[in-house]
């Protein structure tokens, strides 16, 4: 017997308003989880902070030195860049171990399983508030000044946050089921850090193939929408318009596949 | 208003579990016998199913104190996880109504590098505990424990009979409707093993309804009023405790 799709739906929302009425259980496991790594170090969390900065500052040396791009203005690119390449890239990771990772509670607990992937996000975005610091540090270093252009960041990181969602919900339904398809991402995502621009410039591409190599990437979207506010750019309207379009289309079929296997996850795991 | 009754009714219910072997749970495979032209089906593919429970129907109302007995592998676990909400039934059909919480691994969600207080507060809300409902019960949990300043100390520092005194305290704070345990809590030291007994007495006493999975008789006999004995993965006998428990343990 299939459920019916309306029956799968109420099935991925029942889970999902549950777990956001519940949302203190993902605020609570996810800053658990990064004290959790840094619990006996003098610095703490903010070794992440210190391990981008520098990673910020030898990328940024070499890449700048390499495409011959003055320092004032490839410097807080790459920052920005790598910070929020960081946040998509490991929250996409981690989100195919959302729900294998968490056996141990699924198994015994009864929880809405959407906490696991809610928890796995804040996990990243702590991680993120923790990374951004180095912006403001690295404009003072270059002696540029942020603009009010800043202040569209923040509905950038909402759709971007939004859309990170509903890939993890996939991945980690597809994940807890198929074992290699963790694999399958982590190669994927790696060379989607090449395709897309984070670690050189949109205008150092050649004539002709620029625009198809950056329209037809949905991660050139998803990042530039925050990305390029930090910099003191408007976002384009196709940007913002794919996110959109992503977001609907990507949660339709989020929900659908969720509805239809939630209760299969327990017995995957 | 009328409390809303807490009951649970399984109606013919059966569980199973795929087994992916390592051939079946790969895409690899997946797409390479797609690719080969289907000649392997999924029956060679090796998709074996086994059966965790096999039409178990049974109704439990408010005021049941339910023991489970069986040999290893009769089921139980499964039938727990039933119970409390985790599996949902392959066929047939579990209505839960009741909040359901399980006391089977009390020390889950725990971080030993964390102080006392710190996963009291981790494992309150591992346990389904509001926010607001720790805040009202926090001192009479720490209390509890009788760690003093302990709590303040990572988890890791304590000995063995700290920890599960920690964890006890904490798990056993919440009274649900509905409760589901597999075996008696037993926790180390004399002193407070009496208060730790008095403690599960009481939860067991407030709660609607009392699942628990257990291999003493005497147990069993003290706190149950049924007994389903499981084998196989079927109810082999159900029925008042002083008839179940003598045909099960002979």
């Amino acid at each position: 017997m299939l459920p019916t799709k309306t029956g799968v739906l109420a099935e991925a929302f029942a889970d999902i308003s549950a777990a956001l009425k519940k949302h203190h259980l993902a605020t609570t496991f996810s800053w658990q989880d990064v004290a959790q790594r840094y619990r006996r170090s003098r610095v703490g969390a903010f070794w992440l902070t210190i391990n981008m900065g520098v990673l910020i500052g030898a990328l940024g040396f070499v890449f700048g030195t390499l495409f011959r791009t003055p320092m004032q203005e490839f410097l807080p690119y790459i920052c920005v860049s790598l910070i929020f390449w960081g946040y998509i890239s490991s929250s996409i990771n981690e989100g195919c171990m959302a729900f294998i990772g968490a056996e141990g509670i699924i198994l015994q607990v009864r929880m809405p399983l959407f906490t696991h992937v809610l928890r796995t996000l804040y996990r990243n975005a702590i991680i993120l508030g923790h990374n951004i610091l180095i912006y403001p540090l690295v404009l003072l270093a270059v002696g540029r000044m942020p603009t009010w252009d800043v202040l569209l960041a923040l509905p950038g990181f909402v759709i971007l946050s939004l859309n990170l969602l509903w890939i993890m919900l996939i991945l980690g339904v597809l994940c807890a089921r198929y074992r290699d398809m963790t694999q399958v991402m982590q190669n994927l995502l790696q060379v989607i850090l090449y395709l897309t621009p984070i670690m050189w410039m949109p205008r150092t591409l050649p004539e002709g193939i620029s625009r198809l190599l950056l329209d037809l990437n949905p991660f050139y979207h998803l990042i530039s929408v925050v990305r390029d506010p930090l910099l003191g750019e408007l976002p384009s309207a196709t940007s913002w318009m794919a996110c959109i379009v992503f977001a609907i289309v990507g949660w339709t079929v989020a929900l659908l596949l969720f509805g239809r296997y939630r209760h299969r996850i327990p017995y995957w795991l | 208003m009328i409390p809303a009754m807490a009951s649970i009714i399984l109606a013919g219910v059966s569980v199973e579990f795929p087994v992916f072997n390592a051939a079946s749970r790969s895409l690899k495979n997946r797409v390479l016998s797609v690719a080969t032209g289907g000649a392997i089906d999924r029956r060679v593919d090796g998709h074996v199913i086994v059966r965790g429970l096999e039409d178990v129907s049974f109704a439990v109302n408010e005021g049941d104190r339910i023991g489970l007995i069986g040999h290893n592998g009769s089921g139980k676990t499964t039938l727990l996880r039933v119970l409390s909400g985790i599996y949902k039934p392959t066929s047939g059909s579990a209505t839960i109504h009741g909040e359901c919480v399980s006391l089977i691994n009390i020390s889950l969600g725990i971080d030993p590098e964390a102080t006392g207080r710190e996963n009291i507060r981790l494992r309150a809300a591992m346990m389904g505990m509001r926010p607001n409902e720790l805040r009202e019960q926090f001192d009479d949990i720490a209390e509890f424990t009788g760690l003093g300043d302990f709590l303040d100390m990572p988890f890791r520092t304590y000995s063995s009979g700290m920890q599960l005194r920690l964890a006890f305290s904490t798990s056993t704070a919440i009274r649900p409707e509905i409760l589901v345990m597999d075996e008696w809590l037993s926790t180390g030291d004399e002193d407070f093993k009496h208060k730790a007994d008095r403690r599960l007495r009481e939860i067991v006493e407030t709660t609607k309804i009392l699942v628990l999975a257990s291999h003493s008789r005497e147990l069993l006999r003290k706190n149950c009023n049924r007994i389903l004995w499981m084998e196989h993965g079927r109810v082999r006998m159900d029925g008042p405790t002083n008839e179940v428990l003598p045909a099960y343990f002979g």
